[in-house]
């Protein structure tokens, strides 16, 4: 019907559409030719995609697509491609012992990259970004070590983590802590005694005692109590988890207060199991990693 | 034929009612099917509802804003996966309401927080973030551990999101008050039951403070389970069922 209103506008030369509004007419600019031409294209490209991808929905289901598509297999693909890439590229982390690994330059320089970009992502809220720990988590640069710093111990002590929720975590095998007795709390030395052996561990590494505080009865109450994890000197046990008392190196703080607080309430400072979590490269890896920061016996 | 447009064109109330049928394809087509495909629910071993001290801990979370910064949902990227762990699945959060998945990552996305950290480490934490993690910018929440938890109707909560189709048994909306403070008491009569009601639950005196249930250990309790329901082991991405 309007088709017969075409006409050519006189200004511009161009075709109108032959719609015609109170006397105001509309050019017909057509698209340009490559423009539509792309446009079907994408439209063909459209229903060869539904075919061959995951699209349409279905009654009880969907078209799963002729490619067999699936997100999630890509990124469990993709992910394991990269930790299979990163035990190639280390030359067999899998097998290596944690010895090997340290004996060989190409192994080492593999786990400690590796290790470090672990640490980041898993032990720096606890430790630190540079290990240095805090209040509660131990400093691993140092040379004190609660649960020993050997390869083998670092790694047992990621694997199991200490008094977590794991079957082989380790603990104090003393019949009533997991952790340290709240010798206060539980009604097992009073006040004045607290006060004594926490001056006497004080002054084991040298620390600033309170004025006119009994040391000598603070080491009675300590070989009655305190040695058996501490060790007669108080040189501690890393088997049980006890710290050496005469390192001036402190968990938890040093001054007379912060022990009074500690022997009053107990500790019981608790690291996660990461078998599971981490893969045995990873965890291999960290140990590597943790142990050339600070390690030792 | 060419010219049938100005039909449409000319009527407004017509021109209105195609576009709305034209905008709603797209909605049809990809919203629809997600109400009625049982699939889009994965088929796991090992989800259950939240109990009672997780679930007042998740109110918690939603009160404190906590979605603001975190995110919780491991997308199924390399990257997300090496960081965070095995993608999100959609029957994790199935018996979320509302959801908490979020894009905004100031913080670190926490669907499986569950187990990274010791609850000592939590409790710090949440009191003085920076005391832990120099570079942080999570506010501290110290009052979480001195307010006592007070859940007004723990019972009408729990029956409320069984009328949203989360399948709280009889047995578990009886016991729910009592549930509340046995999960943050580990010497309570009825701990093996209340496990029994709740596999999997983790029981701890999350706070250190056996007196007193505070909303520090409700807020753990809800902080330390999740992304630890699944039974992995019985999960596999290839099934024909869980292709996404």
């Amino acid at each position: 019907m309007a088709n017969d209103n075409k006409t050519i506008d006189e200004a511009t030369g161009t075709e109108t559409t032959g719609h015609e509004w109170d006397g105001l007419k509309e050019l017909n600019t057509p698209l340009p030719r490559w423009w539509v031409m792309v446009f079907y294209a994408c439209i063909v490209w459209a229903i060869g995609y539904t075919i061959l991808m995951p699209a349409w929905p279905l009654v009880s289901g969907y078209t799963t697509g002729f490619l067999g598509a699936s997100q999630r297999s890509q990124a469990i693909a993709a992910h394991n491609a990269a930790v299979e890439s990163r035990s190639a590229a280390g030359g067999g982390l899998v097998d290596a012992s944690l010895e090997e690994i340290q004996g060989n330059q190409q192994l080492l320089e593999f786990a400690m990259a590796n290790g470090r970009a672990a640490f980041g992502d898993n032990c720096a809220a606890c430790h630190g970004t540079g290990a240095t720990g805090a209040k509660g988590y131990p400093n691993l640069n140092d040379d004190a070590w609660l649960w020993g710093g050997s390869l083998d111990a670092i790694h047992t002590t990621i694997q199991h983590g200490i008094r977590g929720e794991d079957d082989d975590t380790r603990e104090s095998p003393v019949a009533y802590a997991i952790g340290m007795q709240a010798w206060g709390d539980d009604g097992l030395l009073n006040e004045q005694q607290i006060r004594n052996v926490s001056n006497y561990v004080v002054s084991l590494s040298g620390g600033e005692t309170e004025s006119g505080a009994d040391l000598e009865a603070g080491k009675t109450v300590f070989a009655e109590n305190c040695a058996a994890c501490h060790g007669d000197e108080g040189k501690g046990s890393q088997d049980l988890g006890a710290p050496n008392l005469t390192d001036k190196i402190w968990l938890y703080g040093g001054d007379v207060d912060t022990v009074v607080e500690t022997v009053t309430h107990g500790r019981k400072g608790v690291m996660p199991s990461w078998t599971g979590r981490l893969d045995p490269v990873t965890i291999k890896s960290l140990a590597v990693y943790v142990h050339s920061l600070g390690g030792g016996a | 034929m060419a010219n049938r447009h100005e039909i449409l064109e000319k009527n407004s109330i017509l021109l209105s009612v195609a576009i709305l049928v034209v905008v709603a394809v797209g909605g049809l087509v990809e919203i629809v099917p997600l109400y009625y495909l049982k699939s889009t629910i994965e088929k796991v071993e090992g989800v259950r509802p939240y109990s009672p001290l997780e679930l007042a801990g998740r109110n918690i979370y939603i009160r404190e804003g906590c979605y603001n910064c975190h995110s919780q949902m491991i997308r199924p990227l390399r990257d997300e996966i090496e960081r965070y762990g095995h993608f999100s699945l959609a029957a994790e959060s199935m018996y979320d309401h509302p959801f908490q998945w979020g894009s905004k990552r100031t913080g670190p996305d926490l669907a499986r927080i569950g187990g990274k950290y010791s609850d000592e480490w939590h409790r710090e934490h949440l009191k003085a973030p920076r005391n832990l993690v120099p570079e942080s910018v999570m506010p501290g929440y110290p009052f979480l551990a001195t307010a006592s938890l007070e859940v007004p109707n723990i019972k009408g909560h729990l029956e409320t999101n069984a009328i949203v189709g989360v399948p709280y048994t009889a047995d578990q909306i009886e016991n729910a008050e009592a549930d509340l403070a046995i999960q943050a008491n580990p010497e309570a009569d009825g701990v093996d039951a209340f496990l029994e009601r709740y596999p999997k639950a983790v029981v701890r005196d999350f706070d250190g403070n056996p007196n007193e249930v505070t909303e520090m250990d409700a807020l753990l309790a809800y902080l330390q389970m999740l992304g630890t329901l699944v039974d992995f082991s019985t999960y596999s991405y290839e099934d024909q069922a869980n292709m996404r």
